[in-house]
């Protein structure tokens, strides 16, 4: 593989950050765009580029795909235990290196058109190249620590892009809260990759998935409550990209991100950065499935399925579009947790791997089209709520046909990219666990019904009385969408199984036909109560809202899950953990240091008449001093 | 070495020298006096070292060296404490040490 090639890739977004970022009131917003365009652009040339050669020209020796590592000792502990730097190449690299530069180069597109006339233009390209940049890193990395510096720099890009409307307040708190949970879960991370490293002597990727490695033989010979030390480890690193995935319990911070710019939450918050949590599982996917049985990945995929069920639930509730789309990703990256968790290793084992990382690549095109998509309807409407839209096909038809083809692809119709992935995944999940499979179906349901829930409310209905006629969005804004929804409509055809594969081999999958059908009646099912339920203007909903009654209200609530963090953090954490070391730093601390001091004024006040001011009464303490302990002295010396 | 002077007569010439400088030092109320008499003790320890070294080895040198450095070092301290007391006069139109009490705390 050609090294210039693949260093390039992160370089170019970080040079363009780095001129965007220091002469950012110097250049002009029109030369800012191009800028950044035109280095995304050729990022993305070569990420295809080093796929084409990977894929198809050098990648494979015997029908198995090679991995290609090039690196630098960067920080020396131990003989075995290194930091390093470098670049590794392999198919879910590669294949993240394609999801990333397309997202990114088509987020880069629209938001020319969306930002246009934006007072902070040029700094949001330059955070968007610092937000590519540190992604390309993220993916290419090569051992457990590199993956941990970039994925924190993800997370800081992810903060200021969320902050970006920095006087709105909600938008701040949003960045905060992002940053904090995440930075909560990174801690949980950070402590496995600890123990990796003291109980392995080694963070290297390859080192640690080898089955002949330290970590993978010897994870029975210590154990820590019940569990292997190691098992422990790779929990605590689940932690950490659940909390980037935003998998139940630490997904709370995804809804409110949205706060940030429309094309923000398309790159980061649906596409690219979420899904490192997946990355990041797959990524040591072989530790996970051979330390004790796959006991961690069990947990994979039942935290995976939980929350790909509650966010589904929660989204029908939902009546910002925007948030409707984030929990729509939560459900989606659920299902990729899931399919991980039930995979296997060997062959046709390994369909759940090779289906989550088909999920995660169809995932990518169609979302970013749905969140560039109601980027465009907000465009024209400025608004977020569903009740201030209804009957814009006639004013946009692009994002019209182009929303129309991502939701059908998420709802899992032939033959849009969706079906293949989901039904991938369900088989799957079919073949592991019956209980899994239903939540699946269940789930692939529910995803219809809510996506064309939106759908229906944004461009059927009844129209809401516009201030100014909504008019279709520039070309800038349009090229994407309807990229986006070529590549939806096709990806599904990408045979991936020869490509991406847990054991790197390649296998055929077929269609089940069964489950195949079960999955399409599903989703058409949910169309049709879409249908049924928002395409007219009728009282049907509301009155099927009324019959579940709390349950409703809870969910529309998202089940108080940000009231009970909220209750936890400031009556359990604030007042009853802080405030007493609060106080015992304020009394105990400091006043015993402050009433040493005090006592040492209130002493020397009393015994400050002692001194006369008279030199000769210091010399004569002095010297009479000096005579008694030669007295003293001579006594002792005579004796 | 000086011919017929032995050890003990020069040290307890030195000894009465110093315990003039203890005396003087403890006593006098004037300032001036008081730095005559603290030059009198040092000069008394300056005579000692050079005697003993002398009577005791009279192949080394350290302590002539030493000597050398007290007096250097009580030139500085002299200086020093004239220019004191030279501003403490200017203040005080006195040099007289009961004067110098109101600067106690």
């Amino acid at each position: 593989m050609n090294l210039i090639n693949l260093i390039l890739i992160p370089a170019i977004p970080l040079a363009v950050f780095l001129v965007l970022g220091i002469f950012s009131h110097k250049i002009k917003p029109a030369v800012s765009g191009v800028v950044g365009v035109a280095g995304l652009a050729t990022s993305t040339l070569l990420s295809f580029y080093t796929a084409w050669q990977y894929f198809f020209v050098l990648g494979k020796l015997d029908g198995v795909y090679q991995t290609f590592v090039e690196k630098i000792t960067w920080m020396q502990f131990t003989e075995s235990l290194h930091i390093d730097m470098g670049v590794l190449i392999d198919p879910i690299s590669v294949m993240m290196l394609i999801v990333v530069s397309t997202i990114s180069l088509m987020v880069h597109i629209y938001s020319r058109g969306y930002m246009k006339g934006d007072d902070g233009y040029t700094r949001f390209f330059a955070y968007l190249s610092l937000f590519t940049f540190s992604m390309y890193g993220l993916v290419l990395a090569t051992n457990l620590f590199q993956i941990y510096i970039f994925w924190e720099l993800v997370g800081v890009s992810s903060f200021l892009l969320i902050g970006y409307y920095y006087t709105k307040t909600s938008a701040i708190a949003a960045a905060k809260k992002a940053f904090i949970v995440t930075r909560f879960a990174d801690f949980g991370f950070l402590i496995g990759i600890f123990i990796i490293g003291f109980y392995t002597n080694t963070f290297d990727f390859q080192t640690l998935n080898d089955p002949q490695g330290p970590a993978i033989l010897t994870w029975a010979s210590s154990s820590f409550m019940g569990l292997s030390v190691i098992t422990w480890a790779l929990i605590l690193i689940f932690m950490g990209g659940a909390g980037k995935s935003a998998m139940f319990p630490l997904h709370i911070w995804l809804p409110d991100a949205m706060e940030g710019p429309t094309p923000v939450s398309a790159l980061i918050h649906a596409a690219t950065m979420v899904v490192a949590g997946v990355y990041l599982v797959a990524r040591l996917f072989p530790m996970f499935y051979m330390v004790e049985d796959g006991f961690a990945l069990n947990i994979v995929a039942y935290v995976g399925a939980f929350s790909a069920l509650f966010a589904a639930i929660i989204a029908i509730t939902q009546t910002d579009i925007k948030r409707v789309l984030a929990f729509s990703t939560m459900s989606q990256l659920g299902y990729m947790m899931m399919s991980l968790g039930v995979s296997g290793f060997d062959g046709h084992e390994g369909v759940g791997y090779m289906a989550s990382m088909f999920h995660l690549f169809t995932h990518a095109m169609f979302k970013a089209l749905l969140f560039l998509g109601a980027g465009s309807v907000i465009h024209a409407v400025h608004s977020n709520y569903l009740k201030d839209m209804g009957g814009l096909r006639k004013y946009m038809p692009v994002t019209n046909i182009t929303f129309l083809i991502a939701a059908l692809a998420i709802a899992g119709v032939p033959p849009l990219a969706g079906f293949w992935s989901k039904d991938e995944i369900l088989v799957a999940a079919y073949e592991n666990s019956q209980f899994l499979y239903g939540i699946g179906v269940f789930v692939a349901g529910l995803t219809a019904f809510y996506m064309f829930r939106i759908y229906f409310g944004i461009f059927w209905g009844k129209e809401t009385n516009y201030k100014h006629a909504p008019h279709e969005s520039p070309f800038s804004m349009t090229l994407p969408l309807m990229i986006l929804a070529i590549l939806s409509i096709g990806a599904g055809f990408i045979p991936f199984s020869e490509f991406v594969t847990a054991d790197k081999a390649g296998f055929a999958t077929h269609i089940n036909l069964e489950l195949a059908a079960i999955a399409i009646v599903a989703g058409l099912l949910g169309i049709v109560l879409a249908w049924i339920f928002y395409k007219k203007e009728n009282d049907l909903a509301f009155r099927f809202s009324n019959a579940f009654g709390r349950f409703y209200t809870w969910t529309s609530h998202k089940f108080y899950f940000d009231e009970i963090y909220l209750f936890i953090a400031r009556r359990i954490f604030f007042q009853s953990v802080a405030a007493p070391i609060a106080k015992f730093d304020k009394k105990i601390v400091d006043g015993t240091m402050e009433g040493i001091g005090n006592q040492t004024v209130v002493v020397s006040r009393k015994i400050k008449g002692m001194q006369s001011g008279k030199v000769q009464d210091y010399a004569f303490g002095f010297i009479g001093g000096v005579v008694i302990l030669a007295l003293v002295f001579i006594y002792i010396w005579t004796n | 070495m000086i011919p017929g002077v032995s050890i003990t007569e020069i040290l307890t010439l030195t000894s009465i020298l110093f315990f003039i400088g203890v005396y003087g030092f403890i006593t006098r109320k004037n300032l001036i006096s008081i730095l005559i008499s603290v030059e009198l003790i040092l000069n008394s320890s300056v005579v000692n070292f050079v005697v003993i070294n002398k009577y005791l080895y009279p192949e080394m040198l350290q302590g002539m060296v030493y000597s050398i450095f007290i007096i250097a070092v009580a030139a500085a301290e002299t200086a020093l404490a004239v220019a004191i007391i030279i501003n403490i006069y200017r203040r005080l139109s006195s040099v007289e040490v009961r004067e110098t009490e109101t600067m106690k705390y």
